[in-house]
């Protein structure tokens, strides 16, 4: 759909450009992206706002689907020597990309002509786009799983302050407390709900989350190893079990747009995802917040699973202007992090992040430190956003979530499933 | 099975045998050949040399990534995909698939075939009620059925619930969720078998049945004598391209549950798909398109034999 109408706007010159191999419209950005939803529409308006402030330069903008087929295109494109002038990458995918050499190597030098110091970034994104001491990407955000909580039904739970914020609810029964209040006294359904089918993602980010919580590690040695912890993640797995199968808090059988309809309708009192739902819920004009995802089991440590959106230059050849043009409109969506933060993420960009006018936005600056905490994905050819990585284990956990196996058997065929591609000499 | 055409094309040809005739037909012969090109061109180009390609490939440790054929590989490959559980799981799902669909495919779209051709007012409308899904986009029609088996909120569990039946998990039990991809696709692509058994049954003469109705046969006799002997070639033809279709199973399952839940549902291209573009490794791809290459080969072959044979049987 999307090929077919980049297809009718470049008309002819998008099929000379695929015969001579030329660049599709020279002296323009184009621009490849992943972003759906209210991220979609909030990335639309910031590239106005570019070709408002550089006519000169002009635009050319692709969304494609999340996840893997995202990534294979960029990777593909690349290859084939057609990439966009800049895309979006995920801090945790980052690595497959660097290996395989497809990344521009960004130089301290060019990105200072731009304005674009370290010091001007968080510290924790910066760091997981640089990668073997070379910065190959510049971080926009990090994005932290959350917990989402729909006001109303709190208060009448009484999990709420005097200010109307949500009560501390960390360590293991806590949590479960709240949910069944919500439950009970709160009148919902559900006391909360997380995706459990079609969406191995969700399945992966609420382990991870538990799971880094006990200090649990996945992968070493550049996904060459598996270094499953069993006891750990058996923990968290029956933990998982326990609130949606025995104690029947969360559904056992709800995918993706099934979870955010509950939520969004009223018929659970909690839910859990990335906080870019924020906008779904803005619009469906819900009484809801936002605060970081519980500590179950952390005690004095926070972690939780997230990544960041980073901005990379797919390689193509050395062109200085290529490199000039893509930096320009690196720093304009930079500059644009308050409207970017309004979809839920956490600014990487510290002007912004540190801004009195991002502090006043809530609900989104409530969780902002999950940041220091963020638990990025290990890296690996085939982990990161979306991947094979997040599809093997989140597969297995959403078997233990819809109580069709136990914890025993999906950390065995977690085991078993990354063991195969950690024995699978990298193909990059 | 005997073709009365062709042996009546090679009776007429045969009196006009001569020195002259022998010319002409060598002319015929290059005017085919002319005729023919644009199409071998194309069928070289994109189907028999990518094939051949995807062979060379297939012996090589390529990578999507790396320039070149890569390291070579020799069988290696082939090795790994027949010592692969992921390989065989998947192949496994493909054959359910076509277990599943085949037959609904073909006896229903007979069954509703003879129903639409009996329906003596507004028959246009069954004829496009039953065809009309077959025109939507596969990704339309994934959307259309991940709503309607949307636990909680969906159609199915609504309907069903509202007569007292508990609606099972569709798409997020690994037991369910290729029995209700398998449910939407019949729903989907009925329509084409259907056109194929309407066309059928207007070949079949009329009087046949004036003179079977004379000679007392009921309407359920008709159709066993008459009209399911009558419609073999149909049945042949409806059968052997709804096999090699849902062997090609893969659009509806990539949108509806990209293979899950866990990896109940991935079908042997999908698998294909994942190892060549995924994880970019073309080589190990190439290899196993090979395999799935002979296995639908074998299939098609065999399954043409047998009906084939039951044809020459009837």
């Amino acid at each position: 759909m999307v090929g077919a109408g980049g297809l009718a706007l470049g008309g002819c010159g998008t099929l000379a450009a695929g015969v001579t191999g030329a660049p599709v419209a020279p002296g323009t950005v184009t621009f490849w992206d992943l972003f759906g939803g209210g991220d979609g529409v909030r990335m639309a308006q910031m590239l106005q706002t570019f070709e408002k402030d550089h006519p000169e330069i002009g635009l050319q903008h692709v969304t494609l689907t999340w996840g893997n087929p995202y990534y294979t295109k960029v990777s593909l494109s690349t290859i084939g020597d057609q990439p966009p002038d800049v895309g979006v990458s995920h801090a945790s995918r980052l690595s497959p990309f660097v290996d395989g050499g497809l990344l521009q190597e960004l130089t301290p030098d060019a990105l200072a002509k731009h304005g674009l110091t370290p010091d001007k970034f968080d510290q924790k994104a910066l760091q997981a786009c640089t990668l073997n001491g070379k910065l190959y990407a510049v971080p926009l955000d990090t994005h932290p799983f959350v917990l989402f909580y729909n006001t109303d039904i709190c208060k009448k739970a009484g999990l709420l302050d005097a200010s109307g914020n949500l009560r501390s609810m960390d360590g293991p029964t806590a949590f479960v407390d709240a949910l069944t209040a919500a439950q009970k006294q709160g009148g919902a359904q559900w006391g909360g709900v997380c995706a459990v089918n079609n969406d191995t993602s969700s399945n992966w980010r609420i382990f991870q989350s538990l799971y880094a919580q006990l200090g649990g590690q996945t992968l070493a040695d550049s996904g060459k190893k598996v270094v499953l912890d069993d006891a750990k993640a058996i923990q968290v797995l029956n933990y998982l079990r326990d609130l949606s199968v025995t104690k029947k808090l969360m559904p056992t059988d709800v995918d993706y747009p099934g979870a955010i309809a509950l939520f969004a309708s009223g018929k659970a009192g909690f839910y859990l995802q990335g906080e870019w739902e924020i906008s779904t819920f803005q619009t469906a004009k819900m009484p809801f917040s936002m605060t970081l995802f519980p500590n179950v089991f952390g005690g004095d440590k926070y972690a939780v699973q997230a990544d960041s959106h980073t901005l990379i230059i797919p390689a193509r050849g050395n062109d200085p202007a290529r490199t000039e043009r893509a930096l320009t409109f690196i720093r304009s969506i930079l500059d644009q992090s308050l409207t970017w933060a309004q979809g839920g993420h956490v600014p990487a960009w510290r002007p912004v992040a540190e801004s009195d006018a991002y502090k006043k936005l809530k609900p989104q600056s409530n969780y902002a430190a999950a940041a220091p905490a963020a638990v990025i994905d290990p890296p690996a050819w085939y982990s990161g956003s979306g991947s094979n990585f997040e599809i093997v284990t989140g597969s297995a956990i959403a078997t233990v979530r819809a109580g069709q196996d136990s914890p025993d058997t999906a950390v065995k065929a977690m085991r078993s499933g990354l063991q195969t591609y950690a024995d699978t000499a990298p193909p990059v | 099975m005997t073709n009365p055409t062709i042996t009546g094309a090679g009776t007429v040809r045969a009196p006009a045998t001569g020195a002259p005739a022998e010319q002409r037909v060598r002319h015929e012969d290059r005017t085919a050949w002319g005729f023919l090109a644009p199409f071998l061109v194309l069928y070289l180009l994109f189907v028999i040399g990518p094939t051949v390609y995807a062979f060379i490939l297939s012996l090589f440790n390529g990578s999507l990534v790396r320039p070149g054929l890569g390291s070579w590989a020799g069988l290696g490959n082939y090795a790994e995909a027949l010592s692969s559980p992921d390989f065989w799981s998947s192949l496994w799902h493909t054959i359910y698939f076509t277990i599943l669909t085949t037959p609904p495919l073909v006896a229903l779209a007979f069954v509703l075939a003879l129903l639409a051709d009996r329906v003596a007012h507004g028959r246009w409308f069954f004829r496009f009620a039953f065809f009309v899904p077959y025109v939507l986009p596969s990704a339309v029609m994934a959307l259309i059925w991940i709503w309607i088996y949307t636990p909680a909120i969906g159609l199915a569990e609504s309907w069903l619930g509202a007569i007292g039946i508990t609606s099972p998990n569709w798409l997020g039990d690994p037991n369910w969720a290729m029995i209700s991809i398998a449910i939407s696709t019949v729903w989907w692509t009925l329509g084409f078998n259907f056109v194929l058994y309407l066309a059928g049954l207007q070949d079949i003469p009329r009087e046949l049945y004036e003179a079977a109705s004379i000679d007392g046969a009921g309407p359920w006799q008709q159709i066993r004598r008459i009209t399911i002997p009558m419609l073999g070639r149909t049945t042949t033809l409806v059968a052997v391209l709804q096999v090699i279709a849902s062997l090609k199973i893969f659009d509806q399952i990539y949108i509806m549950t990209s293979g899950g839940p866990n990896f109940s549902t991935i079908p042997a291209l999908e698998y294909i798909y994942d190892q060549s573009f995924t994880n970019m490794r073309i080589g190990y791809g190439s290899a196993v398109s090979m395999l799935l290459f002979v296995v639908i080969l074998a299939v098609s072959f065999v399954w043409l034999g047998t009906v084939r044979r039951q044809e020459r049987g009837v």
